[in-house]
């Protein structure tokens, strides 16, 4: 098989330019609220050329002035890269041009780095490719994971006007100040959300101190101490992630509802950490046996008690990792929601998660909901981010539970 | 070591073997009672023929009145029990009634069923029918106390007591609930949406979650932003993230209808989370969204791990990229894959928030978890519910089974 540069650069020009009309349309609709619309084959042939120019010149910026030569050129009806709306302005288009001439060349460029026009070895080619693919990856996913949260936040920032008028405009009118937060300031006069935030505050904090008190002893005994059905105990412990939920929510729903303690949070508090405490074991035996069992030999040798080898030697060794079991821990009852829905009908009582399914009616406009999603997900991605090192670390090793 | 050490245990080591146990039996009890226990309860109730109105038993309810409005001293007065069974169907058994009756008012007669001892009453009723009623009468003479102080006949509650059949604990079975599960027309779109989210959501996300480590496997500028973001949508409450989607896909209002009829790929909006063949792949990229960040995070750990100078010798030998990644990294990210599938597997065939948030199981996109909650809130047939649980776990034996014999050999996570 032989590996020609000229086809290499067609080929990755004429994709990389359709992608890029795609995104830019795309994100000018968005940004606009008016209409956009990528012409595919012509901005393949645009881009096949421009990929065949680099190749040839490798002189970036005479290219991408000559590419928005090209696309006001092809400003004809039929013609264009990408149409656009009539009501776009003068300045709007050379914008638009401009932005899709600079995004489709200058990585086009890099894609096609130290390629030399004619045949090529597979090395320099594959190279080409893996950096197409990269930038691609990396534009497909950052918006496939931005768009929801963005949606998320502009939506709840809009009156129920806005809304309806043009679903397409993703801006956000700054003009209104403080009256943008209208949905929130309701949300916590009007439906309780204050009261939410705390309950949830207070039943997560709960969780993680009485996860940790069951978890912590356990672990160590499955991890230091020497007994009979050990090994049994830790596989037990993995058999237990894979009981779903909504099969023990059921019997669950019918004692709690027997025993009085549906509806109640102490029914939740109790609920809770039992789904916890399997994860948090298992993840803290891990910790615990990577920790030197030389010093603890040491203390007890020195006369100290189990216990105090726990309290003075283990546990301080194994900050960090009650750190990140605490995080996630604290992130799965924060994010609760199947048994909230089930056990809680009482609006004083709610958590956070059960608030916002409360939301979720014909009678309360999107705005509200949207707010609420991100009151519910805002503490919990800041504290994410503040100690994304623990969480990130407490994620990789308890992350096996859905 | 293991041969030398003598076979049977010293002091010091049942010692320490009482203590492992003393620090595992919170955990244990916790764990027995909220997990083995329901589990066993679901077994049981699946057999039985029950619905949701029958959680709480029957049971004999009373009302207590004085007629006959005594105006002054010497009046004659009834004091009348109304007592009921609050259930319309089951029956209770041995139902009785105490009360004491004021000694202001003085007893003339009593009903046949009742016997007076002081001024304790006490009646024994015997059995009652489901939503049968009675009346007991009771005639008495007021007494000038009982103006005077200002009493009230409700003062000393009757109490009623009566033994009303649990449905739950008797000894009733039918297997009519798993043949109304399996012989209903949507048991195979059950089981087909589970298998097709389950597999396709799986696979997805672990692929995605390779290609997006591979992405992040270099190092540039805001490397750690980037992988921030990509952790969001595992680490936001899914209850957020399932409503954005939802409102991004409306098909009314929705951005991405409105993006998609602009621009011209189709005539008229999609109803992505309502219609037929969308509903069923939308929830599976939804999940792939969701969970692709942790595969994605393993990957990564697992790919930082590997020896650069495999990377380096490879290079001196004039492998291409694809090489590289193909006999090379792959190879070496096996292990981790190949759990990270099991283990994905099974957690996406038990995942139930995302679809119930998203479509609430229409559009054929019910799995066996959703359709738990159905059965069993929807339809209020507890035993059905119970029946499809019993279904999937029989599931998740099979898969366990089959988990931990490649656990076995893979010497574990």
């Amino acid at each position: 098989m032989s590996r020609n540069s000229y086809v290499l650069a067609l080929c990755l020009g004429g994709m990389w330019s359709i992608v890029i009309s795609v995104l830019v349309s795309v994100a000018m609709s968005f940004l606009t609220g008016m209409a956009f619309k990528p012409n595919l084959t012509n901005s393949a042939a645009l881009g096949v050329i421009a990929g065949l120019l680099i190749l040839y010149f490798k002189s970036k910026s005479t290219i991408i002035l000559f590419t928005i030569f090209a696309c006001f050129l092809l400003e004809f009806p039929n013609k264009e890269i990408i149409w656009i709306s009539e009501d776009a302005t003068r300045l709007q288009k050379i914008l638009t041009y401009t932005i899709f001439s600079m995004v489709l060349v200058l990585p086009l460029a890099t894609m096609l780095k130290g390629l030399e026009p004619g045949k090529v070895d597979r090395f320099d080619f594959e190279t080409s490719i893996i950096r197409f693919l990269t930038g691609v990856g990396f534009i497909i996913f950052t918006v496939a994971v931005f768009i929801p949260f963005y949606v998320m936040i502009m939506t709840s920032l809009k009156s129920q006007q806005e809304l309806l008028l043009n679903p397409l405009n993703f801006g956000i009118d700054f003009s209104k100040g403080l009256g943008l937060f209208r949905s929130y300031y309701e949300l916590f006069t009007d439906f309780n959300f204050g009261t939410y935030l705390w309950t949830s505050l207070f039943v997560s904090v709960l969780t993680v101190i009485i996860t940790l008190a069951f978890a912590i002893p356990g672990a160590y005994a499955v991890a230091r101490l020497k007994f009979k059905g050990r090994s049994v105990f830790s596989q037990t412990i993995l058999l237990i992630y894979m009981v779903p939920m909504i099969v023990l929510a059921l019997p669950i729903y019918i004692g709690f509802s027997m025993a009085g303690l549906r509806n109640t949070l102490i029914g939740i508090v109790l609920i809770y950490p039992v789904t916890t405490i399997p994860v948090a074991l298992y993840m803290l035996q891990g910790y615990f046996r990577g920790l030197p069992a030389e010093i603890e030999e040491a203390g007890l040798m020195d006369g100290l008690s189990r216990f105090s080898v726990i309290r003075r030697i283990t546990l301080p060794l194994a900050l960090p990792a009650l750190a990140s079991v605490s995080l996630y821990v604290f992130m799965i009852a924060w994010n609760e929601f199947l048994l909230a829905l089930m056990l809680l009908d009482d609006p004083a009582i709610f958590t956070l998660t059960r608030g916002v399914a409360s939301l979720d009616s014909s009678e309360v406009p999107r705005q509200h909901l949207m707010a609420g999603a991100v009151i519910s997900t805002l503490p919990i991605l800041v504290l994410f981010l503040a100690l994304e090192r623990f969480m990130t670390k407490g994620l990789a090793v308890g992350g096996v539970k859905g | 070591m293991q041969n030398a050490a003598p076979k049977t245990l010293g002091p010091l080591s049942r010692r320490e073997a009482r203590f492992a146990w003393t620090l595992l039996l919170p955990t244990i009890l916790s764990v027995a009672l909220v997990i083995v226990l329901p589990l066993m309860a679901i077994f049981w109730i699946s057999f039985k023929p029950i619905a949701l109105e029958d959680l709480r038993p029957a049971s004999a309810l009373v009302r207590e009145q004085l007629r006959g409005k005594p105006k002054q001293s010497g009046d004659a007065a009834i004091i009348r029990y109304k007592i009921r069974n609050s259930s319309q169907k089951d029956p209770i058994f041995g139902v009785t009634l105490a009360d004491e009756i004021p000694s202001s008012l003085e007893v003339i007669a009593v009903d046949k069923r009742c016997s007076l001892k002081g001024k304790n009453l006490n009646c024994s009723l015997g059995a009652f029918e489901g939503g049968q009623r009675e009346t007991l009468e009771i005639r008495v003479i007021a007494k000038q106390d009982y103006f005077s102080n200002n009493l009230k006949i409700t003062d000393s509650i009757a109490k009623v007591t009566g033994r009303g059949e649990n449905i739950l604990t008797n000894f009733n079975f039918t297997l009519k609930n798993f043949v109304h599960v399996f012989d209903s027309a949507e048991f195979w779109t059950v089981i087909y949406a589970t298998l097709f989210y389950t597999v396709f959501g799986t696979i997805g996300a672990l692929v995605v979650g390779l290609f997006t480590a591979l992405l992040l496997n270099i190092d540039f500028r805001g490397k750690g932003l980037i992988r921030g973001l990509y952790l969001f949508p595992y680490v936001a409450p899914v209850i957020a993230v399932a409503f954005a989607w939802v409102i991004l896909f409306d098909p009314f209002s929705g951005s991405i209808n409105a993006l998609l009829v602009q621009m011209g790929v189709v005539d008229t909006p999609i109803n992505f989370f309502g219609q037929k063949p969308y509903a069923l792949i939308m929830v599976t990229v939804f999940e792939i969204w969701r969970y692709f960040p942790l595969s994605f995070l393993f990957i990564l750990a697992r790919m930082q791990a590997i020896d650069v100078e495999m990377y380096e010798a490879a290079d001196m030998d004039g492998a291409s990229p694809f090489q590289i990644f193909w006999y090379l990294s792959l190879p070496t990210l096996m292990g981790i894959l190949s759990i990270l599938f099991l283990l994905r597997f099974i957690w996406t065939f038990n995942k139930f928030d995302d679809i119930f948030l998203l479509t609430g199981g229409s559009a054929d996109t019910r799995t066996l978890t959703v359709n738990v909650y159905e059965q069993a809130f929807a339809v209020s047939n507890i035993g059905a519910g119970a029946a499809v649980a019993v279904v999937i776990f029989i599931f998740l034996l099979f898969f366990s089974i089959f988990f931990f014999r490649f656990f076995n050999r893979e010497e574990g996570l």
